[in-house]
């Protein structure tokens, strides 16, 4: 049998997907920066694929922007924005388990002389509402806040931080890397506060190298990728049609049936919580129920290295992914999110996280709790003394 | 713009009456390494000499790399190949030589002439003088010093006239299979891929044996030793690479053994394994990458307790490298990036805080003892589902 368990790294491309991706590539294959038919032809792909990705958030079709992917819209969000509003102040939030797509932009813009204030977390990764209220001043032009936490999947108060920040100095921006809830969580942009969107494609069961920016109407960015002027001079690079028109097709299946895979993911994730609970050293560091995303299970198993553990469920065809890799000849570094979740150095090495998409099923769970009542007793056997 | 090289070889050339099979073998390897370069090439031998005369188009750089990389081959030149006319027509050879050779003519001179064909009319010094005469015509600015000349030009008289003036180094050795078939041990770390080529340069055809510890070294750790088995075959020749799943012998040690002994124990069973490997391929001999005081397991105590157990000579050609001078030649060849890749490999998963630095051979045997009653079945079951790879 196989589980792939691993759907926070990547998920499989549905057929509905893959159909749409193969016509705009073999048959509607066109460029839409072309004068003829086929460019108009391609044209239409991308304007639909716009407007049905406008149409999940609630916005205008104008403020979707097609990037390469997650890091790119966030790369761009943040150091586009920073660099427009960079007189009008020097300051920027966030929080401290954010992506690395967010937290190397960040230093960048250190480099640059801006001020970075990064949130503290508490132990299940939550921000902390007061904490945003002190940090923002005068000079503050950026808050950026991931919806769900990829490693652990806590989710921030992103509604309640987008409305503090407006109350308090208007003028900053608000950024939210959405890559982990888009397709997942219902998100209004207009309703939340938030300026500035990131989405990846293949988080959904999109293609790879697909994702857009949802930018507000209005908002003061530059562009970080100059050419030939496509996206009204946003976002140049001839147009990724299959990638744009694939991403729209995923984004139509996940939010046709939003609330019943969410209520699936949320009981493979109870089931799931309660069986490694149920084991002998094992502790859970998502939360239960509501508080924390539906389809993210992180999870310590004391005594056995997540590596190991890791290729030993791989052997059995499950799919999951290391939390931290610390090997024993080569220090490498451990998760920086994990460590900010003020975990010791038991549960840092032995972290496993185990994530779901709307294709899992009850049995992969009930396998992989199997594999691991039989797995663990036997690696915990042999460790480095 | 060069149609031809000429190859120099070095020690095959004192090899006596086995001359020719050296020779034989180094013209086999060329071809090798050229089929695998885009371009047509005939590779002949005549006078003690090997050409490779370039049929088609071809890429300079990537054809001299190549070559770099063949054993045996002490210096590759790019010559310029004509047809003996008359003394006249050769300085007219020789003037388009420089012309097209070098862009800048004010350099210091000597031409070396060798007649290999008798008959030809004027002795080799007359030649010189001649062709000095005419450079010096043609390039007013060229100078000759016969003591430490920035350019030195041969001319080879031969059926037909060779003029070269560049000699690019190779890789010196001898030409693979001159030489038998040895079994390296291959981890992923520096070493081992240093050993493997050094001992390829003198001649030996490579086979491989790498250890597996699923789950506790990953797919990539194995993809990681297939990839620098690559890098080592790009000098060797082909490679059979046997992977051995170790992990229930490494285990069934861990729960048995005194556990500063793992190690050294370790060792002596994939020894033993790799003997076995090197019976079933022929190989007369052990390569690995050891060298002395490196690691608890490389004290001369340890190396000689791990060489009892093997009945054929171990060959460690990096015994009294320093590790600097180790990752140099890794460099070198192109495997230190591979190697310093970060994946745990079966030496160091269960490796103990203190491992024996000095163990004494009778106490590692009374260890051993405690396996009596599985360890055979298991050697025979890891050398029986071992997966053999073929790197070309």
């Amino acid at each position: 049998m196989e589980a792939y368990l691993d759907n926070s790294a990547t998920t499989r491309v549905t057929d509905s997907v893959r159909d749409v991706v193969v016509r705009t590539m073999t048959e509607d294959y066109g460029n839409p920066s072309s004068q003829h038919r086929k460019g108009v032809e391609a044209e239409r792909y991308l304007k639909d694929a716009r407007e049905t990705i406008a149409g999940t958030l609630k916005v205008s079709e104008k403020e979707i922007y097609f990037t390469s992917g997650g890091t790119e819209s966030d790369n761009w969000a943040i150091l586009g924005a920073a660099a427009a509003n960079r007189r009008a102040g020097m300051h920027v939030i966030t929080t401290s388990i954010e992506h690395a797509a967010v937290r190397m932009p960040m230093h960048r813009l250190e480099e640059q002389g801006f001020r970075v204030t990064y949130l503290p977390v508490d132990e299940r990764g939550h921000i902390s509402l007061k904490d945003l209220e002190d940090a923002i001043c005068g000079d503050t032009i950026l808050v950026s806040m991931m919806f769900v936490n990829n490693e652990v999947g806590t989710l921030e108060p992103i509604a309640e931080a987008g409305a503090l920040i407006k109350k308090k100095n208007p003028s900053a921006l608000f950024h939210v890397d959405a890559v982990q809830a888009y397709g997942k969580y219902p998100i209004y942009p207009r309703r939340m506060g938030i300026d500035m969107l990131s989405v990846s494609g293949h988080k959904l069961h999109g293609p790879k190298g697909s994702g857009f920016l949802y930018i507000k109407d209005k908002t003061k960015i530059y562009p970080l990728i100059l050419g030939g002027g496509q996206q009204k001079g946003m976002r140049s690079g001839t147009d990724n049609v299959p990638g744009a028109a694939g991403l729209a097709q995923a984004a139509v299946d996940s939010f046709a049936s939003l609330k019943e895979d969410h209520m699936h993911m949320l009981a493979l994730k109870e089931r799931l919580m309660d069986g490694l609970t149920a084991l002998p050293d094992v502790t859970v560091h998502s939360e239960a129920g509501e508080k924390s995303a539906a389809h993210i299970v992180s999870a310590a198993f004391v005594g056995v290295r997540s590596e190991v553990l890791l290729h030993a469920l791989e052997d059995r065809g499950i799919y999951v992914s290391a939390g931290s890799a610390c090997s024993s000849n080569k220090k490498l570094p451990v998760s920086p999110v994990l460590k900010e979740l003020h975990l010791g150095p038991e549960l840092l090495e032995s972290t496993l996280r185990f994530s779901f998409s709307r294709f899992t099923t009850e049995e992969e769970i009930d396998y992989c709790l199997d594999t691991l009542r039989e797995l663990l007793p036997v690696l915990r056997k042999f460790t480095r003394k | 713009m060069f149609r031809t090289f000429l190859i120099k070889y070095g020690e095959i050339a004192i090899k006596g009456k086995n001359r020719h099979l050296f020779e034989e073998a180094l013209v086999k390897q060329i071809r090798h390494a050229l089929s695998k370069v885009e371009g047509e090439f005939s590779v002949t031998r005549e006078q003690g000499r090997i050409y490779i005369d370039c049929l088609s188009e071809y890429d300079y750089e990537e054809t001299v790399e190549a070559l770099q990389r063949v054993f045996g081959i002490v210096g590759i030149c790019p010559v310029m190949k004509t047809e003996d006319q008359d003394l006249n027509e050769l300085g007219n050879d020789v003037i388009r030589f420089l012309d097209q050779v070098y862009e800048e003519h004010g350099q210091t001179f000597k031409v070396l002439t060798r007649r290999a064909k008798k008959t030809y009319p004027i002795d080799s010094m007359e030649v010189n003088s001649e062709l000095g005469g005419r450079i010096l015509d043609a390039f007013p600015d060229m100078r000759v010093d016969v003591h430490n000349p920035e350019l030195l030009l041969h001319v080879e008289i031969r059926d037909r006239i060779y003029i070269y003036s560049k000699i690019i180094p190779g890789p010196g050795g001898m030409p693979v299979g001159t030489s038998g078939r040895a079994m390296l041990l291959l981890s992923g770390g520096i070493d081992s891929p240093v050993a493997g080529y050094m001992i390829g340069k003198r001649g030996v055809v490579i086979d491989a044996v790498y250890f597996h510890a699923p789950p506790y070294t990953s797919d990539r750790a194995k993809q990681k030793v297939v990839d620098l088995a690559k890098l080592v075959a790009r000098y060797t020749g082909p490679i059979r690479l046997h992977v051995v799943n170790f992990t229930d012998i490494q285990l069934y040690i861990y729960e048995k053994c005194p556990h500063d002994e793992l190690t050294i124990i370790m060792r002596r069973y994939m020894m033993l394994i790799s003997e076995r490997f090197a019976a079933l391929d022929g190989s007369m001999a052990l390569i690995t990458g050891e060298s002395i005081g490196q690691v608890a397991s490389q004290t001369i105590q340890s190396l000689s307790v791990t060489n009892e157990v093997c009945k054929l000579p171990v060959f460690r050609p990096l015994i009294g490298f320093d590790k600097q001078e180790i990752v140099e030649v890794a460099k070198k060849i192109g495997t230190f990036e591979t190697s310093i890749l970060p994946y745990e490999d079966c030496c160091t998963i269960f490796v103990a805080k203190h491992p024996v630095t000095k163990p004494n051979l009778k106490v590692i045997q009374r260890s051993e003892l405690k396996l009596q009653e599985k360890i055979d079945e298991m050697v025979e079951t890891a050398v029986g589902t071992a997966e053999t790879i073929c790197i070309e």
